[in-house]
Parts: structure tokens; C-alpha cells; sequence
């Protein structure tokens, strides 16, 4: 029985984690500035950010990715603290709902050489201007590749995401981003599992074949059963001759 | 042994949902109907002249024996889909029928009587040219297929080849037809285009060569389209650049004769090219000396070649359509002529003399709706008097087939255009006149006490006599023998059921023919034929109003794309009549990407579709100054997304104030990898009862209900068997966030999708393991609700738990869909149409990663099955029987006014209407229901306890005594 709750607790952990483990994995690499990070094999390509009241959009820098390329590719961010006008552009933006987009270039990530890596085109993403000002800029960023490495999509999202309409009068709160960064590759989808449903099966019989009490027969374990049923029998209808237990059987 | 017994008796009690139909419920909730497909071929069976066959042979590669009085399938023959299964040619003689399918990769010849096989052979390979029957001394034995290189004789018998012949200079000699005369020699046709033409005469005993001619011929290039062969073997060929005809004798002559058309005293239009139509009546005998010349769209001649004289029988000048048929020794000319813009006349003449027979009028009502004629089939037949009767067949642009006899009765009509069904809608029928007055009673603005008063009474008058008008009928119905007592469904007596399952199927197909049609008889009431469709069009149906707004017309628009220049056009009708709208659709002289309905509506209830061009403009229909002011209103919550698959590239955009747009998010799969096969969305009427699910130890697993998500399926560009994959992402379409991103490994496509809910099943090939299997893929938020009250994909920080499992499915699929309810409390299931034409409803409950794989008593507690890797087809999930659908292609769920019911069309090649109760009928009493006992127990309560209570007063008052 131990064996078998093991099982079920990897199987458990498997099916219903897998996402989970990977966030874990992949949040190794995040707050910037990192001096390491630089002299492992690696690049770094900008993060760019937009917003504007006319919503027309007007990509600055917002600091630096630091990727990491190789089989486990992991990423840090180094970014710059928003100036004054910004912060005062932030907040107007936010009054009319406007946009807050980032984008990042297209990179490979598994590329050997410098060249390589870079491609055409962005990828771009987007929050409610709002929603950044009322979390005090503390976003998740989430860098999402694809089986061999591309990068293929970013997303942004907020903490807490919604917009209540509160002011955020200090305006030391919109200073400093507090992002959480990481970057994720997909997950192996899992194939019918037939070798555990296999062993199971196996181990099902082996526990029968073990144990005698489980191998006790049928009329052996549910007699009483079998017997009231045919004195049940026998007193609704007495032309019938008490071997009606043997009907039970069929 | 006994837990593993019992266990399997609970999973029965519990999870075994029983969806067999009883014996006497056939037909009853469901009906098919069977189609061909356009026909390519068609001939009468005249061996006997009381034989009721129609061979059709189509381009859907279907052969099929139709009864020619009732229009009703005797049998029918499916073959592969594609250049695979095409059928090239059908020979037709005595009892059997030759086909050459495949481009002739296959000879087989049928039993016309009872579509049994004779047999089939295979030929040697070589595409394919002609097919003719061979003659000798009076007797068809043999029949000769040419291909490009050779030609092999074989028996009519058995199909052994009797002999082969590689065919001379086959390199530099283009031959296409095949010829006899029925004088023991096979003679081919070949041309050098604009050269020469080469006869090679086969001698048809031991396929030696007799004569080799070569004839100049600089203007010919394709011997079928221009020449037929008329009388003792001579080739008539029309010339279009110098507007003569040619004739050559293939026996004796080696130069061709220029007869120019202007000497037999006609005038041929310029622009169109004259073709001949000949006919032989029996491939052992000569063809005839007559024939017909088309000399413009709607002008023939009959001519006769005498003497190597042209002779001009008779001029048809208008006629549309021209044919012959034979019937013993007699052979008869029909010319179809019209007459005013809704009828055509059609007329035999004797193909001898042109001479007119009289009474041989028939009249043929083009339907406006229809599409023009293009082909006629005549079955002649002599009467007893010896004079020509005949019945034709007439097919129409729109592959209608309607065979009309004389005077004109329309004995019957196949849609054959159905056999092609793109998309469907189902539309509720509109409420009974009564019903509709009392709704508009309260649709109307109050004016007046008064006015209200009357209007009132007036209709509850208007109810009255329409309550009398029924009981009449009842009266009168019961007076008549119950055989006679039909429901006719016509489009007038048309309403809404009680519980709202008879609805109007609107099909779509891909010939560009709409059809509306009854759900609960399978009646066309209504179809509309769309000229001018482009071949490669695709179709979206989208209702814009339901029939609920009376007295607003309901309101269906179908946008019409040519895939390679992407302009569309907009049709709007309305479904119920399947008249044009009223409604103007505008212009759309952009190119167009996507289309959206949004759920806003303006003041006449007619909901907006927003239509984006190729510059990223969008334009609104119905654009009234209301819908402009609600879509400014909210413009800043409207987003829309594009996929661009050949670059890999989905883009989101949000709508502006000034109806432009800007691009918000983007993601990018490149194509060197993957490509991007499918991109699916929830239905927008799809309703979820249920937020969460009930784990066993009583807490609750919220579900991900996310309306926006988009679920995206590449496949791998390599196809190698170790490296391919598929992928799927799960993608908000609002903020354009990976939800998921997974891979299954040693996987290849066709991939086929349902996404509803809060999961996404998937089918896919294993290169791995070589066999079909099914992946689920559920989203939950977790043991909390982010927050419940409404979900904003802009306001959704956390991402879903994610899980997955994957079955073994023991069946390849042709097509998915999950079933829909009303409200959704209603289990799922998952309708499967398989290749073997069985339609498969899975229960979602065997396709869900939450299915343990060691019980445990909080699985139990959850009515989880145990998880095995195996999903086995039973026989009782079938749900249509021996009703089997040959190529569905798309299954159709529409719920019903029944939260239990859901009504279920699937449609490739036939069309099959059914319902399913994925629960049972838990809201319906069945029909033997008891009502006698229920209510006499009702009754005897109730009697009871009055009397009981009169009892107990009166104890009450004699112990207040005592």
C-alpha cells in the first residue's frame, strides 16, 4: 500500500504541478543587476516600455534582459528608475485608462554565435496604465519561448491586477519597478500511461495472489447474504425449493 | 475479486448513461438524408422498358442507382475523396456499368440491377485518356481503355485483358479518344498539337496494327472538345478560327475536308467557340449521320452529314439546352427552349428528319431561386401506340436534379448541392400569430388607457378564434381516417414548438446555394441560389437577430470570401423565409481579415458586426448613428485579434473611438518550426452552470472560465516520426498572454479540436506508438476565486492550474464537437464522427485529467473513474445507429428549449439530424408516465386528509365535552 501512495503522489505531482514547478524553476533568474549573470554566455537586448495619452506608441528603454542562452535558458533584468515626467506622465496616463505596452526584440535563444540570436520584430504586450500605478509598478514579466528556443510571446501583468480608482499620492511608490521576471518553455504534454496503469494492474493481481483473504470465494465472504436471500425467497413463495440461493449465483 | 465485481456494478449505476434508441423510436427523433454529389455522368437503364433506374456517377466520386420515380437512392457506392477515387468515365451496356476510376488506376464493372460488383481489375499505370465500349457483329464484348502510352482491351465478362498494345510515338502523339464502329477494329485518336492529327487502327482480334494515317491538322490541339465522330467513321471536327467544320473519313481518307460554315448559308457568333454533340446509340453499330452544332450560348442546328453533304434539318434558335435519346430503333432529338423569364419549353423532334412530334411539349418552371440549366438527360420510351414518350432529367447550376414528366409534372428534385454543406446555423422558428400579437401587445409603446384597453381585447378575440379554429380541426381531423391525417409542414404553419426543438436549419454550401430546412422532417421550406460565388470562396453564417424581437424580422448575414483576393460581400436574409433583407449590406471594397459580432445591438435589436479591413480600418453593419455612439461608448473594451499563419504571427488590437484600430499585443511563432493549423475559440452562446467542482472532501476546485481564450494548435514543420510534435497555447485574446504552452512530443497531425468551458480536447496521430490518441487539457483557478462576481482578462494576475491527460482512442476521427445545452447543467459529451460513418457521443466525463490513477475514497466520493489509459468505443454510444453518414465532415450542436435535450445535425456527404440527451431525459416524464395513479393517489391523499381532519374536530369537540 505504501508503494502504491508513492505512486500516486509522483503521479499527483506530475499531472497537477508540472505548471507549478516550472514557475519555480524559471523564477531563479529574476531581479537584475547581477554582475555574474554578465560573464556566462549570454546577451542582453533591451526592454522597452510606452505610454503615451495619445495611445500612439513611443517605445523608451526601460532597462535591460539578460538572457542567458543554452539548454536552460534563464534571464535577469537590470532596469532604470522612472524620472520625474514620467512619473507625472504615468499618472495622467492613468486617469484616461491608456496603455502601459512593453516590448522586447524577437530573439534565439539557442543561437551559438552573437549573430544569430537577433531576428526581425517585436513582441509586445500590454496593461491598463492604471493598474501599474496602483500596484506601485510591481509587475510579473513573462518571457515565453517555444521548443527550439524562440522567443515567441511576453507577458505583463500586474499585482494586484485591478483598478480601483485609489490615489497613490507618494510619489516615491512609482520610483522603483518591483518586478518579478521569468522566462518559461513549454511544457512536455503527457502520453496515455500505459507502463503505471500496466504495473498497477500487476500489482492488483500480486496483492491477490498474497493475500488469502482475498481469495476467499464468493459464497464464502456474502453467505449470510445468499442465505437470507433464499429464506427471503423461500418465505414469499413457498413452492419454491430452497436451491434458490443458487440463482443468487448467476 | 468481489470489491473489483462490485465496483463494476457501482461504475455502471453510475456512470453508464444509456443513449440506445428502442426499436420503435427509429426515425422518430432523427432523419437522414443521403446525397451523391454533382453529376459528372448520368444514364437511364433501358435494357427494360419497365426499369426505374438512373445511373449517376459524380464528381463527389460517388456511383449510385437513383429511382427514377420517386427521386429515392436503389444504391449507392462511396468511393475515396480526392483524385483517388475520381471517377473518369462510365460505360453503361445491358446490365453492367463500367467505371474507370482513379485516373484509370482501377476498372471495375457494376451490377446495375443490384450494385453488386462484377469485378475489378487494376490497369497498368498511365494517366488516363478515353474509355469507349467495342463492338462486334452486333454484340458489345469488350470494352478498351486508352491511356497515354498504351491500350488494353478486356472482356466485358470478366475483365481479363484480352490484349495490350504500347501505342506508336506516345512521346511526341498526344491520344485522346478512343473509337469503334463496331466493324471489328479499335481505332485511336492522337494529335501533335498544331500539326497533325494520328489514326492508328487496331485490329480488335489480336491488337495488331492495321493502319497507321497521319493527317494535317495545324489548328487542332484536343480532339474531344472539337470532334465527334458521325455516321460511317467520319471525324467532324469544328474549327473556331476560321469558323468551318472539317470532316474526315477515318477509313479511307488522309486529308481533311474544309467545309466553311458560311457555304451552308450560317452565321456563327465570333467570340464563341462551336462545338458538336453526336450520338451513338449502340457501340456495336455506326454512330448516326445527325448531330448537332452549337453555334452560339444559345443556338443549335441539327445537321445531317449525307453524302459528304452537310444538310441543315433544323435551326433551334433560342435553345438552351440540346440532347439525344434512343429507344428501340427510334432516335429522338431534345431541344429545351425558352419561353418566358420562369418557364422553358422543351420539345422532342425526330432526329431524322428535325421534324417536330407532336405532343411531345413538356414544360419546365425554372425556379427563381434556382440556378440556370446546364445539362439534360432524356429517357425516351415508345408508348403503345408506338409513338415517343420521354422524361427528362434537368440539372441545374445550383445541382438540383428535377425530373419532370410530361406535361410538366415534377415527379421529383434532388438537392445535390447539400452534399457539400459548409456551415449551418439552427434558428428558432418564430411564436404562432396568437403568441406574436400578445408579444407585440407589450412591445408597443403605452398610448392611451383606452387604446390599450381595446388593443387588449382585440387580441384576446384574435385568440379566441384561433382557439375555436383548433378545436375545429381537431374535430374535423378525428373524423378522418388517420392516414390521411398529415401535419404538411409549409413555411406558413411554421411556429415554435413547445419546447423549442423544431428549429430552421440554415445550411450554407459550398456551391453557393442557402437552404432552409425543417429540423424535425429534414423539409427544404425554403432555398436560395447565390450566382456569381467564386470557387474558392469561404463562407461565415452569423445570425444577427434572433426570431425573440417580433415584430423585427429575424436576421441572418453571410459573408462570402475569395480566399485569394480576400474581397467580400455580405448576403442578409432572413432565415425563416430565406428572403433578401430589406437591409442594405454595404460596399466592402477592402479586402477583408475578420469578422466580429459583438453582443451590442442597436435600437432594432439587430446586433453589430464589425468587419476589418486590410488597412485596420473597421467598418460596422447595421452603421446607424445609435450603433456609432455605442461602439464610441465602447470602444476602449472591444478587442479583436488576427492570425496571420503563413508568417506565424498573432496580433491583438483594440478598437478607437474614430473606428480605427491599434495593436496591442503580438506574438510570433516562427514558421521555420512550426506552423499554426487551428485557432479556436469558445462558441459566444455557450452558457456554464457550474463555477467549480465538488471535490471529495467538500471543497471546491474553481474552474478557469476564461470567454477569451484562444487555443492554438501548430504543427512541426519536420515531419520526421522521432521530431515531430504538435503544440498548443492556450492565449488570452484580449491581452495576448501565453496562458499554456505545451508540446506533445512524437505527435503529427490531422489535429482536431473542441474548446469549451474551461478545457480543450485534442486528437492527434502518435508516430510513436502508431496510433490515435486523445489529450484533455482543464484549467482551474484554484481552491479561490480571484473574483467571482465577473471576469476581465485584464484583471486576472494569477495563472490557472493547469492539467493534462491522454487517452488511447482506437478509432482515426473525421470531426469533433461537443454537445450544448441551454443552461449547461447538462453533462457534456463529446460527438465524434468517425471515418466509418458512425457518430460517436463520449461521455467528457472519460476525457478528465482529474481521473485518479489509484482510487481513493475522496475519487470515489467524486464519482471519478479510475483512470485507463484505453477509451473503448461501446456500441451504445453510437448515437445514429445503422444510420451511418458517409464523410462527415462537421458536426452542428444547437441546444433547445429542453435543459436536457440538445439537438445534433452532422453533415459531409449526408445529412443527419438526431438529438442526444447527454444527462437522460431528467426533465421530461417519459411516456408511459402513470397519469391515472398519480392523480387518484393525489385524490385519495386529499380526500384523506380531509377526512381525517373532520374526524379529528369531532374527537376534539366530544373530549371537550367529556
Amino acid at each position: 500500500m505504501a508503494r502504491l501512495l508513492a505512486f500516486k503522489a509522483v503521479i499527483i505531482i506530475n499531472v497537477l504541478f508540472s505548471v507549478c514547478t516550472d514557475l519555480a524553476y524559471c523564477n531563479n533568474g529574476r531581479r537584475g543587476g547581477d554582475p555574474l549573470e554578465t560573464e556566462m554566455s549570454g546577451f542582453s537586448v533591451p526592454l522597452e516600455h510606452s505610454f503615451e495619452l495619445d495611445d500612439v506608441a513611443k517605445f523608451q528603454s526601460r532597462g535591460s534582459l539578460l538572457l542567458k542562452t543554452g539548454r536552460e535558458p534563464s534571464v535577469s533584468l537590470a532596469q532604470n528608475q522612472l524620472s520625474e515626467d514620467d512619473r507625472a506622465k504615468l499618472k495622467e496616463v492613468a486617469a484616461v485608462d491608456g496603455l502601459y505596452r512593453i516590448r522586447v526584440p524577437r530573439v534565439f535563444l539557442q543561437a551559438d554565435r552573437q549573430t544569430e540570436w537577433q531576428m526581425e520584430g517585436y513582441l509586445t504586450a500590454f496593461v491598463r496604465a492604471c493598474a501599474m500605478v496602483e500596484s506601485h509598478l510591481s509587475d510579473v514579466i513573462t518571457l515565453h519561448t517555444d521548443v527550439s528556443g524562440y522567443l515567441i510571446g511576453v507577458s505583463i501583468v500586474t499585482l494586484p491586477g485591478a483598478c480601483r480608482g485609489t490615489e497613490v499620492e507618494d510619489e516615491v511608490d512609482l520610483e522603483v519597478f518591483n518586478t518579478t521576471l521569468s522566462i518559461m518553455a513549454p511544457v512536455n504534454a503527457p502520453g496515455p500511461e500505459t507502463a503505471l496503469f500496466l504495473e498497477r494492474m500487476e500489482q492488483e493481481s500480486e496483492k491477490k495472489g498474497k493475500n488469502p483473504q482475498e481469495q476467499k470465494s464468493f459464497f464464502a465472504k456474502y453467505w449470510y447474504l445468499i442465505l437470507g436471500g433464499a429464506i427471503f425467497l423461500m418465505l414469499t413463495n413457498s413452492a419454491q425449493p430452497p436451491a434458490g440461493g443458487g440463482r443468487e449465483q448467476s | 475479486m468481489a470489491k473489483l465485481i462490485l465496483l463494476l456494478l457501482e461504475l455502471c449505476i453510475i456512470f453508464c448513461v444509456v443513449h440506445a434508441v428502442f426499436e420503435d423510436q427509429v426515425g422518430k427523433f432523427d432523419w437522414r438524408q443521403q446525397y451523391v454529389g454533382k453529376v459528372r455522368f448520368s444514364h437511364f437503364d433501358t435494357q427494360m422498358q419497365s426499369s426505374k433506374k438512373v445511373l449517376v456517377a459524380t464528381e463527389s466520386n460517388v456511383f449510385a442507382a437513383l429511382n427514377s420515380r420517386t427521386g429515392e437512392l436503389f444504391w449507392r457506392h462511396v468511393d475515396k475523396t480526392g483524385p483517388e477515387g475520381n471517377i473518369d468515365a462510365l460505360l453503361h451496356h445491358a446490365q453492367d456499368a463500367i467505371l474507370v476510376v482513379g485516373n484509370g488506376r482501377v476498372l471495375r464493372s457494376w451490377d446495375v440491377n443490384i450494385g453488386g460488383l462484377n469485378w475489378e481489375v487494376l490497369l497498368d499505370s498511365g494517366s488516363f485518356r478515353s474509355a469507349s465500349l467495342v463492338g462486334q457483329q452486333g454484340t458489345v464484348k469488350h470494352v478498351a481503355v486508352l491511356k497515354k502510352a498504351f491500350i488494353s482491351v478486356h472482356y466485358l465478362s470478366n475483365g481479363h485483358q484480352k490484349w495490350i498494345e504500347n501505342l506508336p510515338d506516345s512521346e511526341t502523339v498526344d491520344y485522346q479518344t478512343v473509337y469503334s464502329g463496331g466493324n471489328g477494329h479499335v481505332l485511336v485518336l492522337g494529335v501533335v498539337p498544331h500539326s497533325h492529327i494520328t489514326i492508328v487502327v487496331y485490329s480488335m482480334e489480336d491488337g495488331e496494327i492495321i493502319k497507321q494515317v497521319s493527317v494535317e491538322a495545324p489548328w487542332l490541339s484536343n480532339i474531344p472538345a472539337s470532334c465527334v465522330v458521325v455516321g460511317q467513321g467520319i471525324l467532324m471536327c469544328a474549327d473556331s478560327t476560321t469558323m468551318s467544320l472539317n470532316t474526315l473519313d477515318l477509313h479511307q481518307q488522309t486529308q481533311m475536308t474544309q467545309i466553311p460554315l458560311q457555304s451552308l448559308g450560317l452565321e456563327a457568333d465570333p467570340d464563341f467557340h462551336p462545338s458538336l454533340m453526336s450520338h451513338q446509340p449502340n457501340a456495336a453499330q455506326k454512330p448516326l449521320s445527325e448531330f448537332f452544332l452549337q453555334l452560339g450560348p444559345e443556338r443549335y442546328l441539327l445537321l445531317q452529314l449525307n453524302n459528304g453533304q452537310i444538310v441543315t434539318l433544323r435551326d433551334f434558335n433560342p435553345a438552351l439546352l440540346a440532347s439525344f435519346a434512343t429507344t428501340g430503333e427510334k432516335t429522338v432529338a431534345a431541344v429545351m427552349s425558352p419561353k418566358n423569364k420562369t418557364a422553358c419549353s422543351i420539345n422532342l423532334f425526330s432526329a431524322d428528319t428535325g421534324r417536330r412530334l407532336l405532343d411531345t411539349t413538356l414544360i419546365f418552371t425554372v425556379d427563381p431561386n434556382g440556378g440556370k440549366p446546364e445539362k439534360l438527360h432524356v429517357q425516351a420510351f415508345l408508348k403503345k401506340d408506338d409513338s415517343v414518350g420521354y422524361r427528362v432529367m434537368v440539372q441545374t447550376e445550383d445541382q438540383t436534379l428535377t425530373f419532370i414528366q410530361q406535361p410538366g409534372r415534377v415527379m421529383w428534385t434532388r438537392e445535390e448541392a447539400l452534399s457539400d454543406v459548409v456551415t449551418m446555423e439552427m434558428v428558432d422558428l418564430p411564436l404562432t400569430g396568437t403568441q406574436a400579437e400578445l408579444e407585440g401587445e407589450f412591445g408597443k409603446k403605452a398610448d392611451g388607457l383606452f387604446s390599450m384597453v381595446l388593443k387588449r381585447l382585440s387580441s384576446q378575440l384574435i385568440m379566441l378564434q384561433a382557439w375555436i379554429a383548433h378545436l375545429w380541426k381537431l374535430f374535423y381531423d378525428a373524423r378522418k381516417p388517420r392516414s390521411q391525417v398529415k401535419n404538411d409542414i409549409s413555411i406558413d404553419n411554421l411556429s415554435r414548438d413547445e419546447f423549442n426543438l423544431q428549429k430552421m436549419m440554415v445550411m450554407v454550401t459550398s456551391s453557393g446555394k442557402l437552404f432552409g430546412i425543417d429540423s424535425k422532417t429534414g423539409a427544404i421550406l425554403w432555398k436560395h441560389y447565390l450566382d456569381n460565388i467564386p470557387s474558392n470562396a469561404a463562407f461565415k453564417l452569423m445570425v444577427q437577430r434572433t426570431t425573440a424581437h417580433f415584430p423585427h424580422p429575424p436576421q441572418c448575414t453571410l459573408l462570402i470570401k475569395d480566399k485569394d483576393t480576400g474581397l467580400a460581400t455580405l448576403h442578409v436574409f432572413n432565415p425563416i423565409f430565406g428572403r433578401r433583407s430589406q437591409v442594405t449590406p454595404p460596399a466592402l471594397p477592402q479586402p477583408i481579415l475578420q469578422s466580429l459580432m459583438l453582443p451590442l445591438m442597436d435600437q432594432d435589436y439587430a446586433k453589430v458586426l464589425l468587419l476589418v479591413d486590410d488597412q485596420y480600418k473597421v467598418s460596422a453593419f447595421p452603421s446607424t448613428k445609435n450603433v456609432l455612439q455605442q461602439l464610441q461608448e465602447t470602444a476602449s473594451s472591444i478587442f479583436f485579434f488576427l492570425v496571420d499563419s503563413s508568417q506565424g504571427r498573432l496580433s491583438g488590437y483594440r478598437l478607437r473611438t474614430d473606428l480605427s484600430t491599434e495593436q496591442v499585443w503580438e506574438v510570433v511563432i516562427p514558421t521555420e518550426v512550426q506552423k499554426i493549423v487551428f485557432v479556436k475559440g469558445k462558441r459566444p452562446n455557450e452558457h456554464v452552470h457550474s463555477q467549480g467542482r465538488v471535490m471529495g472532501d467538500r471543497s471546491v476546485l474553481y474552474k478557469y472560465l476564461n470567454p477569451n481564450l484562444l487555443a492554438v494548435v501548430t504543427e512541426s514543420t519536420d515531419m520526421h516520426q522521432e521530431r515531430s510534435f504538435i503544440g498548443i497555447l492556450l492565449i488570452d485574446g484580449v491581452t495576448g498572454r501565453i496562458i499554456h504552452e505545451a508540446v506533445q512530443r512524437k505527435a503529427r497531425g490531422p489535429v482536431h479540436v473542441v474548446h469549451s468551458e474551461n478545457w480543450v480536447v485534442y486528437e492527434y496521430w502518435s508516430t510513436k506508438s502508431r496510433r490515435k490518441e486523445f489529450s484533455v487539457i482543464e484549467l482551474y483557478e484554484g481552491m479561490e476565486l480571484y473574483n467571482s462576481t465577473v471576469f476581465s482578462s485584464l484583471d486576472r494576475p494569477h495563472a490557472p492550474q493547469v492539467l493534462q491527460q491522454s487517452y488511447i482512442f482506437p478509432s482515426s476521427i473525421s470531426t469533433m464537437e461537443a454537445t450544448l445545452t441551454e443552461k449547461g447543467i447538462t453533462s457534456r459529451h463529446i460527438l465524434i464522427g468517425l471515418p466509418s460513418g458512425g457518430i460517436l457521443s463520449l461521455p467528457k466525463m472519460f476525457l478528465d485529467p482529474r481521473r485518479p490513477e489509484i482510487i481513493t475514497e475522496q475519487s470515489r466520493e467524486e464519482n471519478l473513474i479510475p483512470y485507463a489509459p484505453e477509451l473503448i468505443i461501446r456500441t451504445e454510444w453510437f448515437i445514429n445507429y445503422n444510420q451511418s453518414v458517409s464523410r462527415v465532415r462537421g458536426i452542428y450542436t444547437a441546444p433547445s428549449g429542453l435543459e436536457s435535450t440538445c439537438l445534433v445535425v452532422a453533415y459531409g456527404l449526408d445529412i443527419y439530424q438526431t438529438r442526444v440527451y447527454p444527462s437522460k431525459q431528467f426533465d421530461v416524464l417519459k411516456d408511459d408516465y402513470d397519469y391515472m395513479l398519480i392523480s387518484s393517489v393525489l385524490f385519495a391523499l386529499f380526500f384523506a386528509t380531509m377526512i381525517s381532519k373532520r374526524l379529528a374536530e369531532v374527537k376534539l369537540l366530544n373530549r371537550a365535552w367529556r
